[in-house]
């Protein structure tokens, strides 16, 4: 049998030495990135500074070969010639966050859903989360996993201060706040003790690095802890 | 202790800066590092520094500091933006190592010409690395917290021997009367009517007064979008120019995120982006396909 695989969409160079490569989908994306990490541990890549999954794409800047040329171009002929195997769901270590599901878009969220509010945070705990990518903030995770009908959009009005360890919905993402910051997600919940999520000292930095397997685990409001 | 700096006056915005943190965008953590590269280099040598160690960056304002615990003097060069130099209210040497004795204050008056001065102390402003860099980082609030007056900022020791000084050098780019800068099609230009890319490397563009070190944003007219759609968020590089919902253009600097939803019409090339380092608001700016 075959393993399921796919090639890329498009290549696009972005300035003199990067690439911007495009996947059909958001899945294909991850599968992209995992396949380029595997191949950056097996030594088959040339030096690239930073490889950034995204929504349906992976940059790869700074790329470099021995002997300098045209990095992102032939870095594109090498790429258009991979059959990407597609994302295996290997059953693997999973990060466990707890979430008190107090949010003050609870009820937003349900009522988008079409469900009663206890049923938010029963879904949200019993989704398979997966990190795809990072960025609006260090160690700031866009989880996937939510099934396509549960999609909500953000607040038409952003709040200028979301907490740390909010846990928010917006699109197909999950996301944890590990810093106050403004916000347009919709809140369900929060983390009791965000402070795991972003840790320079530790290595990797983030909690929640792109490819981490992710669960929410409903914990009762801690006493006297309640916000 | 090997001595420090205390903050006299931290200027409109001082910040701690080197080389930056590369190969961490994968976790939402960009660049960061000195935004006049060549400027910043020059100082730390200039001081017999490698060229990586931390210096100061000032704003428009400059600043000063006093030297604290050094045990006798620290050497220090003020260059980049172009500024009047003074140790204890005297005049001293401009873009030249400098002797600070020991509780003297080192001031780096506004900049008159340029925007951004670098002050490089011999040993290095030694604050704790994180991510293994010692810059600060506005998007993200990485690195040390922009200068206030009060601190003390711990300096490294300094090397065993300076490197003979030339009488003279060769200060990169004065601040130009009109900034140019080279820029290739990005990797969404064919999001933008072909009259927007004709207009992007045509018409006079004027830094803003909200540009920063995340960018450099330009008034002038919009680039108008050939698709309405929205893009999802993907990751972008230094130098990028991303045309957000009003048309204008932003050149992204050293601090800027690492993902956008915004497409990125153009990328101006890393090496020519201490141009974009030395203009202030107001100032023309023009692109050049190259």
């Amino acid at each position: 049998m075959s393993t399921p695989a796919f090639s890329v969409l498009r290549m696009l160079p972005v300035g003199t030495d990067a690439l911007l490569v495009e996947c059909a989908s958001g899945e294909q994306a991850e599968a992209l990135y995992a396949e380029l990490l595997r191949r950056r541990a097996d030594g088959e890549l040339p030096a690239v500074r930073d490889m950034v999954p995204a929504a349906r794409t992976v940059l790869l800047d700074g790329i470099t070969y021995p002997g300098g040329g045209p990095g992102p171009q032939r870095f594109a002929a090498d790429i258009a010639s991979w059959r990407v195997p597609e994302l295996r769901r290997a059953p693997g270590d999973e990060v466990e966050i707890p979430v008190v599901y107090d949010g003050p878009d609870l009820a937003d969220v349900a009522e988008a859903w079409g469900v009663e509010v206890a049923e938010v945070a029963r879904t949200h705990a019993e989704t398979a989360f997966r990190v795809a990518f990072c960025g609006f903030a260090p160690g700031f995770g866009y989880l996937t996993g939510l099934p396509e009908h549960l999609r909500v959009p953000r607040r038409a009005t952003p709040r200028t201060r979301v907490g740390a360890g909010a846990v928010a919905l917006a699109g197909p993402y999950t996301g944890v706040y590990p810093r106050d910051s403004p916000g347009g997600w919709q809140l369900i919940g929060r983390m009791p003790e965000p402070g795991t999520l972003w840790d320079p000292a530790r290595e990797p930095a983030a909690l929640l690095v792109p490819g981490t397997r992710v669960r929410f685990v409903p914990v009762p409001v801690p006493p006297g802890a309640r916000r | 202790m090997t001595g420090g700096l205390e903050v006299v006056r931290a200027g409109a915005l001082t910040t701690v800066q080197d080389q930056g943190r590369g190969g961490w965008a994968h976790l939402g953590v960009g660049r960061a590092g000195a935004l006049d590269a060549p400027a910043y280099r020059l100082a730390n040598r200039l001081v017999g520094n490698a060229e990586s160690a931390a210096a100061l960056e000032t704003t428009v304002t400059g600043c000063a500091v006093r030297a604290v615990a050094t045990g006798g003097f620290v050497v220090a060069v003020v260059g980049g933006a172009v500024c009047r130099v003074t140790v204890d209210g005297r005049a001293a040497a401009w873009g030249a190592p400098v002797r600070v004795p020991e509780g003297a204050v080192l001031e780096a008056g506004p900049a008159v010409s340029g925007l951004r001065s670098y002050l490089a102390f011999a040993g290095g402003v030694a604050v704790d690395p994180v991510l293994g860099s010692r810059s600060a980082d506005l998007l993200s609030g990485l690195g040390p917290a922009p200068l206030r007056e009060g601190d003390v900022l711990p300096l490294g020791r300094p090397g065993r021997s300076c490197p003979p000084v030339p009488d003279a050098v060769p200060w990169p780019g004065a601040a130009p009367a009109g900034l140019v800068l080279p820029v290739r099609p990005g990797p969404r230009h064919t999001w933008f009517t072909q009259t927007a890319l004709r207009t992007l490397t045509t018409a006079v563009y004027r830094v803003s007064d909200r540009s920063n070190r995340i960018g450099l944003r330009l008034d002038g007219p919009a680039l108008e979008r050939a698709r309405g759609d929205e893009l999802p968020s993907e990751g972008v590089v230094l130098g990028a120019v991303q045309v957000p919902a009003d048309g204008r253009p932003v050149v992204f600097l050293n601090d800027h995120p690492t993902t956008g939803g915004y497409p990125v019409i153009g990328v101006v090339p890393e090496r020519a982006l201490a141009g974009a380092a030395r203009v202030g608001p107001g100032a023309d700016v023009r692109f050049v396909l190259g």
